[in-house]
């Protein structure tokens, strides 16, 4: 099958920056985003999901390299001071280009 | 003590002894909209009895009080606890706002007293919610201007094409569009109000049939949120390890004197003794859904840890053990 190699940016980080991050993944020319509520821990203590405020979410953007890249940069000059967040990339393959 | 505080020990106990008890997050949201509505459906058919001008003053001596009570904590938390601006501004809103939780605790221990009290108070729960969180980010803003002359350099202020929204930060704007949302359509202020609406709209007979779920099982649903609730506040201990023992003295002591202030002002405007208690414990109370996720928006800096571990680790346990009975006691010695 013909496959198109794309970046894929997980931002694991706290559920309040939800709406900002969906925002901001769009400003910068992403067409799309998967969510997922999650819990873990790391440097900043353990969130375990137990009420509003400690819920965590894990956001999944597929995308072109170069806008993979910015949209990285733009997070963690933005948030990452502030808010507990985990930034990391992944190559993929993707079957219709013209979704990602 | 009223059962469903022991359900709330029983949460602390399971939580410090590491058991796995665990209730089903979608099980505490549904509770948490329960309890929400509940209370807000309680208020409004009330609220449909009583002509607007004898509860016009109370009101707005409760939402004036909601706004004076960060002014008064935070000169506290900034010069006797040496806290950061933020975080001082974070912990007042918290306090300036109110527990919807420990109002129910409260309704729970007038209801079985059988003491009377105006039974629109939830309409009061509403009002106070937002005045403090606003008056807390607004003395953050101010101070922080003082502070931090020339802010624009801060490592938050990334602007993206040209836009100043993306700014994230009290002493780098704040949005106010996206806060104000926050603020007024969060979940709990929607549920609240929006209780109040149709207890009001609907009246005792309209909500009649659903006064079996709405009101009679509200105790024991209650007690079941509560058990979380104890998981939660538990949870919270090692946050104030970390915060030190100003904070845990803040967390006691505050309510106290906010209780009195409370049930000063909730006998000045002519509210019975039930209904001077619960104003009592709404000044008293300090926020745990409202205040932290607008704070998280508006005062990016502040640390989270301080303002919910003492509002959720000390203020709210201390309320629902000690503080109501206590609050009850000074309402009862205004009312002698």
């Amino acid at each position: 099958m013909q496959t198109h190699p794309k970046k894929l940016l997980v931002v694991i980080g706290e559920s309040a920056l939800e709406k900002f991050l969906v925002r901001d993944i769009k400003q910068f020319g992403a067409l799309g985003y998967t969510i997922a509520d999650v819990r873990g821990g790391g440097g900043s203590g353990e969130r375990e999901a137990a009420w509003e405020g400690d819920r965590s979410i894990r956001m999944e953007v597929v995308c072109d390299e170069a806008i993979a890249d910015k949209i990285a940069a733009h997070i963690l000059a933005t948030y990452a001071k502030n808010f507990s967040l985990s930034l990391f990339f992944n190559d993929v393959s993707v079957v219709r280009r013209e979704k990602f | 003590m009223d059962p469903v505080v022991l359900f709330f020990l029983l949460g602390v106990v399971a939580k410090l002894a590491k058991s796995d008890l665990k209730l089903p997050e979608a099980l505490y949201e549904t509770l948490s909209i329960y309890l929400l509505l509940a209370i807000g459906l309680k208020g409004g058919v009330e609220l449909a009895k009583h002509p607007i001008l004898t509860i016009a003053p109370q009101a707005f001596a409760a939402i004036a009080m909601g706004a004076t009570l960060p002014l008064l904590a935070y000169p506290v938390l900034r010069f006797v606890g040496k806290l950061s601006n933020v975080d001082s501004a974070a912990i007042a809103a918290h306090y300036g706002s109110v527990s919807v939780v420990t109002f129910a605790v409260g309704l729970a221990f007038v209801l079985k007293r059988g003491v009377a009290y105006e039974e629109y108070m939830p309409l009061f729960v509403a009002l106070m919610e937002v005045p403090g969180i606003v008056v807390g980010i607004v003395l953050a803003r101010m101070l922080a201007k003082r502070e931090l002359p020339d802010s624009s350099d801060s490592p938050g202020d990334v602007r993206l094409g040209g836009s100043t929204e993306t700014r994230m930060g009290a002493s780098n704007g704040t949005r106010w569009r996206m806060l104000a949302h926050e603020i007024f359509l969060g979940k709990s202020v929607v549920l609240l109000v929006g209780g109040l609406l149709i207890g009001w709209f609907a009246g005792p007979q309209g909500i009649d049939p659903m006064r079996g779920l709405f009101f009679d099982l509200f105790k024991g649903v209650l007690a079941l949120f509560l058990l979380e609730m104890g998981l939660v506040a538990a949870g919270r201990v090692a946050d104030l390890k970390r915060a030190g023992p100003f904070l845990i003295v803040f967390g006691v002591a505050a309510p106290m004197a906010f209780s009195v202030i409370g049930a000063t002002v909730g006998y000045a405007v002519g509210l019975s003794l039930g209904g001077t208690t619960l104003l009592a414990i709404l000044a008293a109370s300090a926020s745990y859904i409202a205040a932290p996720a607008a704070l998280r928006i508006a005062l990016p800096e502040a640390n989270p840890s301080l303002s919910i571990g003492v509002a959720l680790g000390i203020t709210f346990p201390f309320n629902l053990t000690f503080g109501i009975p206590l609050y009850f006691e000074i309402a009862k010695r205004l009312h002698a």
